[in-house]
Protein backbone atom coordinates (compact mmCIF):
# COMPACT_ATOMS: atom_id res chain seq x y z
CA UNK A 1 0.00 0.00 0.00
CA UNK A 2 1.74 3.42 -1.18
CA UNK A 3 1.79 5.76 1.49
CA UNK A 4 -1.10 8.28 0.07
CA UNK A 5 -3.67 5.43 0.28
CA UNK A 6 -2.72 4.92 3.79
CA UNK A 7 -3.25 8.60 4.48
CA UNK A 8 -6.57 8.62 2.37
CA UNK A 9 -7.71 5.34 4.44
CA UNK A 10 -6.90 7.10 7.61
CA UNK A 11 -9.15 9.99 6.75
CA UNK A 12 -12.86 9.66 7.84
CA UNK A 13 -14.53 12.25 5.65
CA UNK A 14 -13.38 10.16 2.50
CA UNK A 15 -16.42 7.29 1.84
CA UNK A 16 -17.07 5.95 -1.16
CA UNK A 17 -19.98 7.25 -3.17
CA UNK A 18 -23.27 5.60 -2.47
CA UNK A 19 -24.23 5.69 -5.94
CA UNK A 20 -22.46 3.37 -8.38
CA UNK A 21 -21.17 4.81 -11.54
CA UNK A 22 -23.39 2.75 -13.97
CA UNK A 23 -26.53 4.47 -12.44
CA UNK A 24 -26.85 6.88 -15.72
CA UNK A 25 -26.68 6.03 -19.09
CA UNK A 26 -24.77 9.18 -21.18
CA UNK A 27 -25.79 9.38 -24.77
CA UNK A 28 -22.66 8.70 -27.30
CA UNK A 29 -24.51 10.82 -29.77
CA UNK A 30 -26.51 13.92 -28.02
CA UNK A 31 -24.76 13.87 -24.23
CA UNK A 32 -28.10 13.07 -23.08
CA UNK A 33 -28.19 12.12 -19.61
CA UNK A 34 -30.88 8.91 -18.99
CA UNK A 35 -30.91 6.43 -16.30
CA UNK A 36 -29.41 3.44 -17.30
CA UNK A 37 -32.39 0.97 -16.41
CA UNK A 38 -34.87 3.72 -19.13
CA UNK A 39 -31.79 3.40 -21.38
CA UNK A 40 -32.05 -0.47 -20.90
CA UNK A 41 -35.61 -0.90 -21.47
CA UNK A 42 -35.66 0.88 -24.19
CA UNK A 43 -33.11 -1.99 -25.81
CA UNK A 44 -30.08 0.53 -25.54
CA UNK A 45 -31.36 3.05 -27.99
CA UNK A 46 -31.11 6.83 -26.51
CA UNK A 47 -34.90 7.89 -25.74
CA UNK A 48 -33.76 11.32 -26.41
CA UNK A 49 -32.18 10.83 -30.04
CA UNK A 50 -33.03 7.56 -31.10
CA UNK A 51 -29.26 6.70 -31.23
CA UNK A 52 -28.62 2.95 -31.51
CA UNK A 53 -26.23 1.90 -28.31
CA UNK A 54 -23.94 -1.03 -29.37
CA UNK A 55 -25.07 -4.32 -27.64
CA UNK A 56 -23.53 -7.43 -26.79
CA UNK A 57 -24.46 -11.30 -28.18
CA UNK A 58 -26.29 -12.26 -25.47
CA UNK A 59 -28.23 -8.41 -25.25
CA UNK A 60 -29.31 -9.20 -28.66
CA UNK A 61 -30.19 -12.66 -28.60
CA UNK A 62 -32.88 -11.50 -25.82
CA UNK A 63 -34.03 -9.02 -28.26
CA UNK A 64 -34.59 -11.15 -31.51
CA UNK A 65 -34.95 -14.30 -30.37
CA UNK A 66 -38.42 -16.15 -29.07
CA UNK A 67 -38.05 -16.25 -25.36
CA UNK A 68 -36.24 -19.58 -24.26
CA UNK A 69 -36.26 -20.85 -27.98
CA UNK A 70 -32.79 -20.51 -28.38
CA UNK A 71 -29.51 -22.24 -27.35
CA UNK A 72 -26.12 -21.56 -27.52
CA UNK A 73 -23.89 -23.82 -30.35
CA UNK A 74 -20.77 -24.47 -28.87
CA UNK A 75 -16.99 -23.22 -30.23
CA UNK A 76 -15.15 -25.23 -32.88
CA UNK A 77 -11.71 -25.71 -31.62
CA UNK A 78 -9.02 -23.36 -34.07
CA UNK A 79 -5.70 -23.02 -33.45
CA UNK A 80 -4.87 -20.53 -30.84
CA UNK A 81 -2.53 -17.96 -31.86
CA UNK A 82 -1.17 -19.21 -34.57
CA UNK A 83 2.10 -16.69 -34.92
CA UNK A 84 2.46 -16.60 -31.32
CA UNK A 85 1.92 -13.03 -32.25
CA UNK A 86 3.46 -9.96 -29.97
CA UNK A 87 3.36 -6.14 -30.32
CA UNK A 88 3.29 -3.90 -27.50
CA UNK A 89 0.84 -6.86 -25.68
CA UNK A 90 1.50 -10.87 -26.45
CA UNK A 91 -1.90 -11.36 -28.16
CA UNK A 92 -2.09 -14.60 -25.65
CA UNK A 93 -2.42 -12.04 -23.29
CA UNK A 94 -4.81 -10.05 -25.61
CA UNK A 95 -7.32 -12.87 -25.99
CA UNK A 96 -7.25 -13.63 -22.27
CA UNK A 97 -8.56 -10.04 -21.03
CA UNK A 98 -10.83 -9.87 -24.21
CA UNK A 99 -12.55 -13.37 -22.61
CA UNK A 100 -12.52 -12.29 -18.96
CA UNK A 101 -14.09 -8.66 -19.89
CA UNK A 102 -16.86 -10.76 -22.07
CA UNK A 103 -16.92 -13.90 -20.73
CA UNK A 104 -17.23 -15.18 -23.98
CA UNK A 105 -14.47 -17.65 -25.80
CA UNK A 106 -14.57 -15.09 -29.22
CA UNK A 107 -15.86 -12.42 -31.20
CA UNK A 108 -19.12 -14.40 -32.57
CA UNK A 109 -21.58 -15.90 -31.15
CA UNK A 110 -23.98 -18.37 -32.48
CA UNK A 111 -27.38 -20.00 -31.36
CA UNK A 112 -30.11 -22.12 -32.71
CA UNK A 113 -33.55 -20.89 -32.18
CA UNK A 114 -36.92 -19.12 -33.46
CA UNK A 115 -37.93 -16.02 -34.07
CA UNK A 116 -41.59 -15.23 -34.27
CA UNK A 117 -41.61 -19.07 -34.46
CA UNK A 118 -39.77 -19.50 -37.72
CA UNK A 119 -36.58 -21.87 -37.20
CA UNK A 120 -33.50 -19.93 -37.67
CA UNK A 121 -29.55 -19.96 -36.48
CA UNK A 122 -28.83 -16.40 -35.62
CA UNK A 123 -24.57 -15.22 -35.49
CA UNK A 124 -23.61 -11.78 -33.54
CA UNK A 125 -20.93 -10.21 -33.44
CA UNK A 126 -19.32 -8.59 -30.41
CA UNK A 127 -17.77 -5.78 -30.69
CA UNK A 128 -16.42 -5.26 -26.90
CA UNK A 129 -14.24 -8.61 -28.16
CA UNK A 130 -11.02 -7.28 -29.79
CA UNK A 131 -13.50 -4.96 -31.61
CA UNK A 132 -15.01 -7.78 -33.13
CA UNK A 133 -12.09 -8.70 -35.29
CA UNK A 134 -12.45 -12.18 -37.69
CA UNK A 135 -9.48 -14.37 -36.90
CA UNK A 136 -9.73 -18.05 -37.08
CA UNK A 137 -12.54 -18.60 -34.17
CA UNK A 138 -14.88 -16.05 -36.03
CA UNK A 139 -14.10 -17.47 -39.22
CA UNK A 140 -14.81 -20.83 -38.27
CA UNK A 141 -18.06 -20.37 -35.86
CA UNK A 142 -19.17 -18.65 -39.21
CA UNK A 143 -18.81 -21.80 -40.73
CA UNK A 144 -20.27 -23.48 -38.60
CA UNK A 145 -23.51 -21.27 -37.81
CA UNK A 146 -23.87 -22.04 -42.15
CA UNK A 147 -23.57 -25.26 -41.20
CA UNK A 148 -25.95 -25.77 -38.76
CA UNK A 149 -28.42 -23.69 -40.81
CA UNK A 150 -28.03 -26.23 -43.49
CA UNK A 151 -28.45 -29.03 -40.96
CA UNK A 152 -31.75 -27.80 -39.94
CA UNK A 153 -32.79 -26.53 -43.12
CA UNK A 154 -33.46 -23.03 -41.88
CA UNK A 155 -31.96 -19.47 -42.76
CA UNK A 156 -28.63 -17.95 -41.37
CA UNK A 157 -28.89 -14.67 -40.03
CA UNK A 158 -25.61 -13.01 -38.92
CA UNK A 159 -25.26 -9.65 -37.14
CA UNK A 160 -22.29 -8.20 -37.84
CA UNK A 161 -19.87 -5.82 -35.78
CA UNK A 162 -15.99 -5.93 -36.70
CA UNK A 163 -13.36 -3.16 -37.56
CA UNK A 164 -12.16 -5.81 -39.60
CA UNK A 165 -9.64 -8.76 -40.28
CA UNK A 166 -7.60 -9.70 -36.94
CA UNK A 167 -4.23 -8.11 -37.38
CA UNK A 168 -2.80 -10.77 -34.72
CA UNK A 169 -3.56 -13.95 -37.04
CA UNK A 170 -1.75 -12.06 -40.00
CA UNK A 171 -2.48 -14.00 -43.54
CA UNK A 172 -4.62 -16.34 -41.67
CA UNK A 173 -7.31 -13.92 -40.68
CA UNK A 174 -7.18 -12.60 -44.40
CA UNK A 175 -7.84 -16.04 -45.21
CA UNK A 176 -11.39 -15.83 -43.54
CA UNK A 177 -12.55 -13.78 -46.02
CA UNK A 178 -12.73 -16.53 -48.57
CA UNK A 179 -13.72 -19.03 -46.07
CA UNK A 180 -16.88 -17.87 -44.93
CA UNK A 181 -17.87 -16.81 -48.74
CA UNK A 182 -17.57 -20.52 -49.53
CA UNK A 183 -19.89 -21.35 -46.50
CA UNK A 184 -22.56 -18.81 -47.88
CA UNK A 185 -22.05 -20.22 -51.25
CA UNK A 186 -23.35 -23.52 -49.67
CA UNK A 187 -26.25 -21.64 -47.90
CA UNK A 188 -26.99 -20.27 -51.48
CA UNK A 189 -27.01 -23.79 -53.07
CA UNK A 190 -29.17 -25.13 -51.18
CA UNK A 191 -31.76 -22.47 -51.07
CA UNK A 192 -31.74 -21.42 -47.87
CA UNK A 193 -31.42 -17.54 -47.20
CA UNK A 194 -28.36 -15.34 -45.76
CA UNK A 195 -29.82 -12.62 -43.88
CA UNK A 196 -27.34 -9.82 -42.72
CA UNK A 197 -27.90 -7.30 -40.20
CA UNK A 198 -25.26 -4.52 -40.30
CA UNK A 199 -24.59 -3.00 -37.08
CA UNK A 200 -22.28 -0.38 -35.57
CA UNK A 201 -19.97 -0.06 -36.61
CA UNK A 202 -18.55 -2.69 -39.94
CA UNK A 203 -15.60 -2.55 -41.27
CA UNK A 204 -12.56 -3.55 -43.63
CA UNK A 205 -12.30 -7.09 -44.30
CA UNK A 206 -15.42 -8.20 -42.89
CA UNK A 207 -17.64 -5.44 -44.71
CA UNK A 208 -15.50 -6.88 -48.13
CA UNK A 209 -16.56 -10.66 -47.45
CA UNK A 210 -19.76 -11.98 -45.96
CA UNK A 211 -21.22 -8.78 -44.40
CA UNK A 212 -22.01 -7.55 -48.05
CA UNK A 213 -23.54 -11.08 -49.50
CA UNK A 214 -26.62 -11.34 -47.70
CA UNK A 215 -29.25 -12.05 -50.02
CA UNK A 216 -31.34 -9.51 -48.22
CA UNK A 217 -29.29 -6.68 -46.07
CA UNK A 218 -30.43 -4.96 -43.33
CA UNK A 219 -28.71 -2.61 -41.10
CA UNK A 220 -29.87 -0.43 -37.90
CA UNK A 221 -30.01 3.19 -38.06
CA UNK A 222 -26.76 5.34 -37.73
CA UNK A 223 -24.71 2.76 -37.85
CA UNK A 224 -21.19 3.40 -39.69
CA UNK A 225 -20.64 1.00 -42.44
CA UNK A 226 -17.27 1.13 -44.98
CA UNK A 227 -14.77 -0.72 -46.64
CA UNK A 228 -11.70 1.23 -45.63
CA UNK A 229 -11.41 3.75 -42.37
CA UNK A 230 -12.07 7.03 -42.63
CA UNK A 231 -8.62 8.40 -41.48
CA UNK A 232 -7.24 6.60 -44.42
CA UNK A 233 -9.22 7.80 -46.87
CA UNK A 234 -9.15 11.74 -45.68
CA UNK A 235 -5.16 10.98 -45.67
CA UNK A 236 -5.17 9.74 -48.96
CA UNK A 237 -7.74 12.35 -50.87
CA UNK A 238 -6.68 15.07 -48.26
CA UNK A 239 -10.35 16.67 -48.15
CA UNK A 240 -13.05 16.21 -46.15
CA UNK A 241 -15.62 13.82 -45.99
CA UNK A 242 -19.07 14.05 -46.92
CA UNK A 243 -21.84 14.62 -44.39
CA UNK A 244 -23.12 11.00 -43.54
CA UNK A 245 -20.59 9.31 -44.87
CA UNK A 246 -20.02 5.89 -44.18
CA UNK A 247 -23.56 5.81 -42.64
CA UNK A 248 -26.15 3.09 -42.77
CA UNK A 249 -28.78 5.71 -44.40
CA UNK A 250 -25.58 6.79 -46.74
CA UNK A 251 -25.12 2.98 -47.66
CA UNK A 252 -28.33 2.55 -48.41
CA UNK A 253 -28.78 5.83 -50.67
CA UNK A 254 -25.71 4.45 -53.00
CA UNK A 255 -28.02 0.93 -53.13
CA UNK A 256 -25.87 -0.82 -50.89
CA UNK A 257 -28.57 -1.92 -48.38
CA UNK A 258 -32.28 -3.14 -48.74
CA UNK A 259 -33.65 -1.26 -45.75
CA UNK A 260 -32.33 0.64 -42.90
CA UNK A 261 -34.37 -0.89 -40.10
CA UNK A 262 -34.98 0.17 -36.35
CA UNK A 263 -34.02 -1.65 -33.59
CA UNK A 264 -37.86 -2.08 -31.76
CA UNK A 265 -39.03 -3.31 -35.47
CA UNK A 266 -36.15 -5.58 -36.29
CA UNK A 267 -37.64 -8.90 -34.83
CA UNK A 268 -40.94 -8.49 -36.80
CA UNK A 269 -39.16 -7.59 -40.07
CA UNK A 270 -36.68 -9.96 -40.06
CA UNK A 271 -39.51 -12.87 -40.00
CA UNK A 272 -41.21 -10.69 -42.31
CA UNK A 273 -38.23 -11.29 -44.43
CA UNK A 274 -37.59 -15.15 -43.39
CA UNK A 275 -41.77 -15.70 -44.45
CA UNK A 276 -40.89 -14.63 -48.28
CA UNK A 277 -37.56 -16.06 -48.52
CA UNK A 278 -38.46 -19.38 -47.10
CA UNK A 279 -41.82 -19.84 -48.69
CA UNK A 280 -40.80 -22.12 -51.24
CA UNK A 281 -39.88 -24.48 -49.03
CA UNK A 282 -43.28 -24.11 -47.21
CA UNK A 283 -44.74 -25.26 -50.51
CA UNK A 284 -42.41 -27.70 -51.69
CA UNK B 1 20.65 2.43 -64.40
CA UNK B 2 19.95 -0.36 -61.22
CA UNK B 3 18.14 2.13 -58.21
CA UNK B 4 19.09 0.27 -55.11
CA UNK B 5 17.12 0.05 -51.89
CA UNK B 6 18.70 1.48 -48.96
CA UNK B 7 19.88 -1.92 -47.36
CA UNK B 8 21.70 -2.56 -50.55
CA UNK B 9 24.14 0.33 -50.41
CA UNK B 10 27.54 -2.10 -49.85
CA UNK B 11 26.82 -3.54 -53.06
CA UNK B 12 25.74 -0.53 -55.11
CA UNK B 13 29.28 0.86 -53.87
CA UNK B 14 30.98 -2.53 -55.29
CA UNK B 15 28.76 -2.22 -58.40
CA UNK B 16 29.68 1.27 -58.78
CA UNK B 17 33.52 0.56 -58.97
CA UNK B 18 33.09 -2.01 -60.88
CA UNK B 19 31.69 0.60 -63.88
CA UNK B 20 34.59 3.31 -62.59
CA UNK B 21 37.15 0.62 -63.39
CA UNK B 22 35.39 -0.61 -66.41
CA UNK B 23 35.92 2.87 -67.82
CA UNK B 24 39.26 3.72 -66.91
CA UNK B 25 39.89 -0.19 -68.20
CA UNK B 26 40.34 0.55 -72.11
CA UNK B 27 43.83 0.00 -72.50
CA UNK B 28 43.03 -3.74 -71.43
CA UNK B 29 45.53 -3.67 -68.89
CA UNK B 30 45.48 -6.88 -66.47
CA UNK B 31 46.17 -5.50 -63.14
CA UNK B 32 42.57 -3.78 -63.74
CA UNK B 33 40.56 -7.13 -65.31
CA UNK B 34 42.39 -9.19 -62.40
CA UNK B 35 40.81 -6.40 -60.10
CA UNK B 36 37.29 -6.07 -61.72
CA UNK B 37 37.04 -10.14 -61.56
CA UNK B 38 37.72 -10.00 -57.70
CA UNK B 39 35.14 -6.81 -57.18
CA UNK B 40 32.64 -8.90 -59.11
CA UNK B 41 33.02 -11.82 -57.34
CA UNK B 42 32.96 -10.13 -54.13
CA UNK B 43 29.22 -8.11 -55.27
CA UNK B 44 28.08 -11.47 -56.30
CA UNK B 45 28.62 -12.85 -53.28
CA UNK B 46 27.24 -9.99 -51.54
CA UNK B 47 24.33 -10.23 -53.51
CA UNK B 48 23.70 -14.03 -53.16
CA UNK B 49 23.89 -13.47 -49.35
CA UNK B 50 21.84 -10.10 -49.03
CA UNK B 51 18.95 -12.08 -51.03
CA UNK B 52 19.23 -15.29 -49.35
CA UNK B 53 18.91 -13.32 -45.81
CA UNK B 54 15.94 -10.82 -46.31
CA UNK B 55 13.98 -9.73 -43.41
CA UNK B 56 10.28 -9.33 -44.27
CA UNK B 57 10.81 -5.78 -44.41
CA UNK B 58 13.27 -5.60 -46.74
CA UNK B 59 11.06 -8.12 -48.59
CA UNK B 60 8.19 -5.90 -49.00
CA UNK B 61 10.97 -2.95 -50.12
CA UNK B 62 11.96 -5.57 -53.02
CA UNK B 63 8.54 -6.51 -53.92
CA UNK B 64 7.59 -2.74 -54.35
CA UNK B 65 10.94 -1.85 -56.57
CA UNK B 66 10.10 0.26 -58.79
CA UNK B 67 11.68 -1.59 -61.41
CA UNK B 68 10.36 -5.28 -60.62
CA UNK B 69 8.30 -6.57 -63.09
CA UNK B 70 4.26 -5.55 -63.47
CA UNK B 71 1.94 -7.20 -64.89
CA UNK B 72 2.63 -5.76 -68.35
CA UNK B 73 5.67 -7.15 -68.35
CA UNK B 74 4.37 -10.59 -67.02
CA UNK B 75 1.69 -10.33 -69.92
CA UNK B 76 4.38 -9.40 -72.95
CA UNK B 77 6.70 -11.84 -71.39
CA UNK B 78 4.53 -15.18 -70.67
CA UNK B 79 2.00 -15.07 -73.62
CA UNK B 80 2.12 -15.49 -77.45
CA UNK B 81 -0.76 -13.74 -77.87
CA UNK B 82 -2.67 -11.47 -75.67
CA UNK B 83 -6.20 -9.48 -76.45
CA UNK B 84 -7.12 -6.89 -73.80
CA UNK B 85 -10.84 -6.90 -72.51
CA UNK B 86 -12.21 -3.71 -70.50
CA UNK B 87 -15.02 -2.56 -68.95
CA UNK B 88 -17.76 -3.80 -66.43
CA UNK B 89 -20.12 -2.50 -68.44
CA UNK B 90 -21.88 -0.61 -65.42
CA UNK B 91 -19.63 2.29 -64.77
CA UNK B 92 -16.12 2.31 -66.66
CA UNK B 93 -12.65 0.46 -67.19
CA UNK B 94 -10.17 0.56 -64.23
CA UNK B 95 -6.78 0.74 -65.22
CA UNK B 96 -5.60 -0.36 -61.77
CA UNK B 97 -6.93 -4.32 -62.89
CA UNK B 98 -6.55 -5.08 -66.15
CA UNK B 99 -7.37 -9.01 -68.21
CA UNK B 100 -7.74 -9.90 -71.18
CA UNK B 101 -7.40 -12.90 -73.52
CA UNK B 102 -3.84 -15.05 -73.54
CA UNK B 103 -1.89 -17.78 -75.02
CA UNK B 104 0.11 -19.99 -72.95
CA UNK B 105 1.89 -21.85 -75.30
CA UNK B 106 -0.48 -23.06 -77.05
CA UNK B 107 -3.52 -22.43 -74.05
CA UNK B 108 -6.02 -20.22 -74.34
CA UNK B 109 -6.80 -18.75 -71.17
CA UNK B 110 -7.96 -15.57 -69.22
CA UNK B 111 -5.35 -13.56 -67.48
CA UNK B 112 -6.65 -10.73 -64.45
CA UNK B 113 -3.85 -8.93 -62.74
CA UNK B 114 -3.52 -5.23 -61.02
CA UNK B 115 -0.77 -2.87 -62.85
CA UNK B 116 0.88 -0.76 -60.54
CA UNK B 117 2.70 1.30 -63.76
CA UNK B 118 6.03 2.22 -64.03
CA UNK B 119 6.73 6.00 -63.93
CA UNK B 120 4.89 8.98 -62.59
CA UNK B 121 2.19 9.48 -65.61
CA UNK B 122 1.65 5.92 -65.88
CA UNK B 123 0.95 5.22 -61.77
CA UNK B 124 -1.47 8.35 -62.08
CA UNK B 125 -3.15 5.94 -65.17
CA UNK B 126 -3.28 3.03 -63.25
CA UNK B 127 -3.58 4.34 -60.05
CA UNK B 128 -0.62 2.88 -58.27
CA UNK B 129 -2.06 -0.74 -58.95
CA UNK B 130 -5.38 0.06 -56.46
CA UNK B 131 -8.29 -0.92 -57.89
CA UNK B 132 -11.84 0.18 -57.45
CA UNK B 133 -14.85 -1.53 -57.34
CA UNK B 134 -15.29 -1.32 -61.39
CA UNK B 135 -12.00 -2.93 -61.52
CA UNK B 136 -13.68 -5.94 -59.40
CA UNK B 137 -16.44 -5.41 -61.48
CA UNK B 138 -14.69 -6.24 -64.43
CA UNK B 139 -12.65 -9.13 -63.01
CA UNK B 140 -15.74 -10.93 -62.11
CA UNK B 141 -16.94 -9.93 -65.73
CA UNK B 142 -13.79 -11.60 -67.17
CA UNK B 143 -13.79 -14.66 -64.69
CA UNK B 144 -17.76 -15.57 -65.94
CA UNK B 145 -16.56 -15.15 -69.53
CA UNK B 146 -14.06 -17.34 -68.31
CA UNK B 147 -15.93 -19.82 -66.76
CA UNK B 148 -18.73 -20.23 -69.38
CA UNK B 149 -16.37 -20.46 -72.23
CA UNK B 150 -13.99 -23.29 -70.24
CA UNK B 151 -10.97 -21.15 -70.09
CA UNK B 152 -8.28 -21.42 -67.27
CA UNK B 153 -8.36 -18.23 -64.94
CA UNK B 154 -4.74 -16.94 -64.15
CA UNK B 155 -4.28 -13.90 -61.40
CA UNK B 156 -1.22 -11.73 -60.93
CA UNK B 157 -1.62 -10.41 -57.78
CA UNK B 158 0.51 -7.10 -57.32
CA UNK B 159 -1.39 -4.35 -55.01
CA UNK B 160 -0.96 -2.22 -51.82
CA UNK B 161 -4.56 -2.55 -51.45
CA UNK B 162 -8.25 -1.98 -53.21
CA UNK B 163 -8.57 2.38 -53.37
CA UNK B 164 -9.30 3.47 -49.96
CA UNK B 165 -11.63 6.32 -50.75
CA UNK B 166 -15.26 8.45 -51.00
CA UNK B 167 -15.94 7.62 -54.72
CA UNK B 168 -15.05 4.20 -54.37
CA UNK B 169 -16.82 3.57 -50.56
CA UNK B 170 -19.82 5.04 -52.67
CA UNK B 171 -19.79 2.59 -55.75
CA UNK B 172 -19.42 -0.05 -53.25
CA UNK B 173 -15.82 -0.80 -52.49
CA UNK B 174 -16.54 -3.31 -50.22
CA UNK B 175 -19.32 -5.44 -51.88
CA UNK B 176 -17.39 -5.59 -55.13
CA UNK B 177 -14.45 -6.96 -53.14
CA UNK B 178 -16.45 -9.61 -51.51
CA UNK B 179 -18.12 -10.20 -54.98
CA UNK B 180 -15.02 -11.32 -56.94
CA UNK B 181 -13.85 -13.39 -53.93
CA UNK B 182 -17.24 -15.16 -53.97
CA UNK B 183 -17.08 -15.59 -58.19
CA UNK B 184 -13.39 -16.43 -57.89
CA UNK B 185 -14.67 -19.70 -55.79
CA UNK B 186 -17.62 -20.34 -57.70
CA UNK B 187 -15.52 -20.87 -60.93
CA UNK B 188 -15.44 -24.79 -62.29
CA UNK B 189 -12.58 -23.75 -64.21
CA UNK B 190 -8.92 -24.08 -63.53
CA UNK B 191 -7.71 -21.01 -61.69
CA UNK B 192 -3.98 -19.88 -60.47
CA UNK B 193 -2.96 -17.13 -58.26
CA UNK B 194 0.46 -15.75 -58.73
CA UNK B 195 1.29 -12.95 -55.90
CA UNK B 196 4.00 -11.48 -57.95
CA UNK B 197 4.64 -8.33 -55.85
CA UNK B 198 2.70 -6.77 -53.14
CA UNK B 199 -0.37 -9.17 -52.39
CA UNK B 200 -1.99 -6.08 -49.90
CA UNK B 201 -5.06 -7.37 -47.92
CA UNK B 202 -9.03 -7.81 -49.70
CA UNK B 203 -7.73 -5.79 -52.55
CA UNK B 204 -5.14 -9.20 -53.32
CA UNK B 205 -7.14 -11.82 -52.15
CA UNK B 206 -10.09 -10.57 -54.50
CA UNK B 207 -8.58 -12.12 -56.99
CA UNK B 208 -6.65 -14.57 -55.21
CA UNK B 209 -8.82 -17.10 -53.81
CA UNK B 210 -7.97 -19.89 -55.81
CA UNK B 211 -6.84 -23.46 -55.99
CA UNK B 212 -3.78 -22.72 -56.48
CA UNK B 213 -1.61 -20.25 -54.88
CA UNK B 214 1.38 -19.48 -56.27
CA UNK B 215 4.65 -16.55 -54.69
CA UNK B 216 7.37 -15.45 -55.98
CA UNK B 217 10.33 -15.66 -53.94
CA UNK B 218 10.40 -11.87 -52.82
CA UNK B 219 7.04 -11.33 -52.91
CA UNK B 220 4.70 -10.16 -49.83
CA UNK B 221 0.74 -10.97 -48.98
CA UNK B 222 -0.67 -9.71 -45.85
CA UNK B 223 -3.45 -8.40 -43.92
CA UNK B 224 -2.56 -5.17 -43.84
CA UNK B 225 0.83 -3.38 -44.73
CA UNK B 226 3.67 -3.65 -42.37
CA UNK B 227 3.07 0.08 -42.34
CA UNK B 228 -0.27 0.11 -41.60
CA UNK B 229 -0.05 -2.23 -38.65
CA UNK B 230 2.77 -0.48 -36.84
CA UNK B 231 0.52 2.37 -36.77
CA UNK B 232 -2.06 0.20 -35.03
CA UNK B 233 -0.21 -1.48 -32.70
CA UNK B 234 2.83 -0.28 -32.30
CA UNK B 235 1.42 3.53 -32.53
CA UNK B 236 3.90 4.45 -34.88
CA UNK B 237 4.67 3.70 -38.51
CA UNK B 238 8.64 3.54 -37.92
CA UNK B 239 8.43 -0.10 -36.52
CA UNK B 240 7.29 -1.19 -39.98
CA UNK B 241 10.16 -3.81 -39.87
CA UNK B 242 8.95 -5.13 -36.50
CA UNK B 243 5.24 -5.84 -37.53
CA UNK B 244 6.20 -7.51 -40.82
CA UNK B 245 7.97 -9.93 -38.84
CA UNK B 246 5.25 -10.69 -36.58
CA UNK B 247 2.67 -10.67 -39.28
CA UNK B 248 5.33 -13.96 -41.15
CA UNK B 249 4.51 -11.90 -44.22
CA UNK B 250 7.05 -13.52 -47.19
CA UNK B 251 6.13 -16.63 -48.97
CA UNK B 252 8.31 -18.83 -47.09
CA UNK B 253 6.19 -17.98 -44.28
CA UNK B 254 3.33 -18.57 -45.85
CA UNK B 255 4.13 -21.65 -47.43
CA UNK B 256 4.67 -22.86 -43.94
CA UNK B 257 1.22 -21.90 -42.83
CA UNK B 258 -0.83 -23.82 -45.50
CA UNK B 259 -1.80 -20.57 -46.98
CA UNK B 260 0.18 -20.91 -50.43
CA UNK B 261 0.84 -23.58 -52.44
CA UNK B 262 4.16 -22.99 -54.38
CA UNK B 263 7.39 -20.72 -54.42
CA UNK B 264 8.88 -19.06 -57.66
CA UNK B 265 12.34 -19.13 -57.29
CA UNK B 266 14.05 -15.40 -58.45
CA UNK B 267 17.19 -14.44 -60.07
CA UNK B 268 19.54 -13.66 -57.74
CA UNK B 269 19.20 -9.74 -56.38
CA UNK B 270 15.71 -10.21 -57.05
CA UNK B 271 12.80 -10.29 -59.97
CA UNK B 272 14.47 -6.74 -61.20
CA UNK B 273 17.47 -7.53 -61.79
CA UNK B 274 16.77 -10.36 -64.77
CA UNK B 275 12.90 -9.68 -65.12
CA UNK B 276 13.14 -11.88 -68.24
CA UNK B 277 14.65 -15.00 -66.68
CA UNK B 278 12.10 -14.18 -63.77
CA UNK B 279 8.93 -14.59 -66.23
CA UNK B 280 10.01 -17.58 -67.97
CA UNK B 281 10.47 -19.51 -64.45
CA UNK B 282 6.92 -18.35 -63.57
CA UNK B 283 5.50 -19.24 -67.09
CA UNK B 284 7.02 -22.66 -67.12
CA UNK B 285 5.08 -23.23 -63.21
CA UNK B 286 1.98 -21.90 -64.66
CA UNK B 287 2.06 -24.43 -67.57
CA UNK B 288 3.03 -27.07 -65.07
CA UNK B 289 0.61 -26.26 -62.62
CA UNK B 290 -1.92 -25.76 -65.72
CA UNK B 291 -1.12 -29.26 -66.89
CA UNK B 292 -2.68 -31.19 -63.89
CA UNK B 293 -5.53 -28.89 -63.55
CA UNK B 294 -7.14 -29.15 -66.54
CA UNK B 295 -7.61 -32.76 -65.81
CA UNK B 296 -9.91 -32.03 -63.11
CA UNK B 297 -13.85 -31.95 -63.42
CA UNK B 298 -15.56 -28.39 -62.73
CA UNK B 299 -17.53 -30.26 -59.69
CA UNK B 300 -13.92 -31.39 -58.53
CA UNK B 301 -11.90 -28.08 -58.83
CA UNK B 302 -14.60 -25.97 -57.57
CA UNK B 303 -14.61 -28.71 -54.26
CA UNK B 304 -10.89 -28.73 -54.11
CA UNK B 305 -11.03 -25.17 -53.99
CA UNK B 306 -13.61 -24.66 -51.23
CA UNK B 307 -12.04 -27.35 -49.23
CA UNK B 308 -8.58 -25.36 -49.31
CA UNK B 309 -10.02 -22.70 -47.52
CA UNK B 310 -12.16 -24.24 -45.25
CA UNK B 311 -9.38 -26.08 -43.87
CA UNK B 312 -7.19 -23.37 -43.19
CA UNK B 313 -7.12 -23.20 -39.33
CA UNK B 314 -8.72 -25.89 -38.25
CA UNK B 315 -7.74 -28.46 -35.94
Amino acid sequence: MSWLSNVRNKIASITKRETPDNLWHKCKKCEAMVFLKEFEDNMHICPKCEHHGRIGPMTRFAQIMDENSWKLIPWAKVQEDPLKFKDQKKYADRLKDARAKTGEQDALINVVGTIETLPCVVGVQDFAFMGGSMGLAVGQAFVDGARRALKDQCPYIIFTAAGGARMQEGILSLMQMPKTTVAISMLREAGLPFIVVLTDPTTGGVTASYAMLGDVQISEPGALIGFAGQRVIENTIREKLPEGFQTAEYLKDHGMIDLVVHRKELRATLAQVIGYLMAWKDAA
Amino acid sequence: MTSYLDFEKPIAALESRIIELRETADEGSLDIESEITKLQSKSSKMLRDTYTRLTPWQKTQVARHPERPHFKDFVKGLFDEFIPLGGDRNFGDDQAILGGFAKLGDRRLVVIGHEKGDDTESRLRHNFGMGKPEGYRKAIRLMDLADRFALPVVTLVDTSGAFPGVSAEERGQAEAIARSTEKCLSLGVPMIAVVVGEGGSGGAVALAAAERVLMLEHAVYSVISPEGCASILWRTGDKADVAADAMQITAQNLAKLGVIDRIIEEPIGGAHRDSNLAIATLGKAIAEELDELVQLERSALRSARRDKFLKIGSL
